[in-house]
């Protein structure tokens, strides 16, 4: 299996990349701005302080997967470094799921950074650190994991722009799904219905990994939720590097 | 008898583009053979199919109909690609690493032990002059060495088949001497390398076999001497020539060139040459030397070209 390598050599890329750096640098001024609205936060700073921790490490984390991800396929082709590649013992398959896997690992390490510096604002700002946020800060993880193999997916057979294009709609559509279902059952079409019952199954039900509301206000999260979420995105991004392997393997390049 | 190392059956290959779904025929019915341990140079003009039959060997491309084997074994075959070494054209490589890592990385693909990787990627350094650029990032290398840390990503599994597609472009004249030099040492050592090239002259100097493709189409394959000899040859005669017989000798000659006592009859055939002699030996006139000249190769590749229209 040749998945190690090619997933070490895409994470070295990307950790070499400045646009990680630029994305991350960003990403922890955002964090760090919080002292700056604390004048106006009328007594909800703790609130204020999470809240904005945990949508700057699912924003950054999206610019990251879609940045990165959607450049990650298109790229090896258009400059030619497949080229070298696919003659070497290394199935098509191996290929994209080792280019996957290293921007997952880029994933981590980022959210990772992210996370440590959230930790050392809310323990300054509010005088301790509330390990209830890292059920968010993992689902929102797995979330990302989705959004990279769908960017991976649109990277095999598109442009980067149109992918980021692409990917983006998605991640929004895919936080607007239980909206298509509610539409579904109440839209007296049946045509109406039927599409949005189909988009309903066909886009990633996102609003699943986002729980950042609830433990923000203190609402528990049940394990068995956190595992259901878990595996819904494992299956997801195991059917969606389906497709892109099926794509991949027909491409001639 | 010499195994066969690559062997192409019926290979085509048909593009479709544009908006109509144009067809065009890239390579045409390809039957192709090389044998171990040879030389084959695979020659062709522009656009003739050259880089498509590599990519296709190199399982980059999907012949439209064919079959291609490399070492008896069906294109792709996971066994086999351990024992190729690939250098495409023009090659692009990862910017982002230096050549010891690029190399460090392809041996991790070959799944070579850590302590041979270390040693072969010194040696292959060393083999095409890098040495010195170890440990500099691939995108701040010239187009020179580029192509040079191409060549040794090629040898990095000690591949016993070699594909090289236009290995000698963007090297400099001893570039170019070095890489003839290793390619010669690799055939001793029982490589084959199979290559594609616009160069004539270097493929001259060490080819056992070459193939023409133009269009698509394999127009002549086999061993260099055989095919240069099998072209009409001229014979280059310089002798001093008293003025009185010249009108004589420029009736057989297709060209007469003086210069100064001297004068140079090219003549086409064999016979011609003996009647110019005749003539010279005849009137006391003393021929200076007789080269007989052979097509080269550069000579027949445009002529087959220009047969094709």
């Amino acid at each position: 299996m040749k998945i190690h390598p090619v997933a070490v050599n895409t994470f070295k890329e990307a950790v070499r990349d400045k646009i990680l750096y630029v994305i991350l640098v960003f990403s922890i001024l955002t964090i760090g701005s919080v002292w700056l609205i604390n004048p106006l936060s009328l007594g909800e700073f703790e609130k204020i302080t999470k809240d904005l921790g945990l949508a700057s490490i699912s924003f950054f984390g999206l610019l990251i997967s879609v940045f990165v991800g959607t450049r990650l396929v298109y790229e090896e082709i258009a400059k030619k470094t497949l080229y070298t590649i696919l003659p070497k013992p290394v199935e098509r398959w191996e290929f994209i799921i080792g280019k996957y896997f290293g921007l997952v690992l880029v994933l981590l390490l980022t959210v990772t950074v992210m996370t440590i510096f959230f930790f050392l604002i809310t323990f300054f700002n509010i005088g301790e650190m509330d390990f209830n946020l890292l059920s968010a800060i993992f689902l929102t993880f797995i979330e990302l994991g989705v959004i990279t193999a769908i960017a991976v997916f649109f990277s095999s057979f598109t442009s980067p722009i149109l992918s980021a294009i692409f990917t983006v709609g998605i991640f929004i559509a895919g936080h607007l799904s239980r909206d298509l279902n509610a539409l579904a059952k109440m839209t007296e079409s049946t045509a109406t219905g039927v599409v949005c019952k189909i988009l309903y199954y066909i886009l990633p039900n996102l609003s699943n990994f986002n729980v950042r509301g609830e433990v923000v206000h203190h609402v528990p999260i049940t394990l068995e939720y956190v595992l259901l979420s878990v595996l819904y995105g494992l299956l997801y991004c195991s059917i969606v590097l389906i497709v892109s392997i099926q794509i991949f393997k027909r491409k001639n390049f | 008898m010499e195994k066969s190392v690559i062997k192409t059956e019926y290979l085509s290959k048909v593009y479709t583009t544009g908006f109509l779904k144009r067809k065009i025929r890239a390579l045409d019915n390809l039957n192709l053979e090389v044998k171990q341990g040879e030389i084959f140079g695979f020659l062709g003009p522009n656009a003739a199919g050259k880089t498509t039959t590599i990519k296709i060997l190199m399982g980059l491309l999907y012949p439209t109909v064919g079959n291609a084997y490399i070492f008896g074994k069906r294109i792709g075959n996971h066994k086999s690609k351990e024992d190729i070494g690939y250098l495409p054209e023009n090659p692009s490589f990862y910017h982002h690493l230096t050549g010891f890592e690029l190399l460090n990385f392809y041996g991790t693909v070959f799944g070579l032990p850590k302590q041979i990787k270390k040693e072969r990627i010194g040696h292959l350094m060393e083999t095409v002059g890098l040495s010195d650029a170890s440990n500099l990032r691939l995108g701040k290398y010239s187009k020179g060495m580029n192509q040079r840390i191409g060549i040794a990503q090629a040898l990095v599994n000690d591949p016993q088949l070699l594909v090289l597609d236009e290995p000698l472009s963007g090297l400099d004249p001893l570039g170019r001497k070095s890489l003839r030099d290793l390619i010669l040492r690799l055939k001793e050592d029982g490589k084959t390398i199979f290559f594609s090239s616009h160069i004539l002259a270097d493929v001259e100097m060490i080819c056992d076999r070459v193939g023409i493709l133009i269009n698509g189409k394999l127009l002549s394959v086999g061993r260099l001497e055989r095919i240069l000899k099998e072209e009409v040859e001229s014979i280059e005669i310089t002798a001093k020539i008293p003025q009185r017989i010249m009108d004589k000798v420029i009736k057989v000659a297709s060209k007469v060139v003086r210069s100064g006592d001297k004068t140079m009859v090219i003549v086409n055939r064999e016979k011609d040459s003996d009647t110019v002699q005749n003539i010279i030996g005849r009137a006391k006139g003393r021929v200076i030397s007789i080269i007989p000249r052979t097509k080269t190769l550069e000579e027949h590749f445009i002529g087959e070209i220009r047969r094709m229209g």
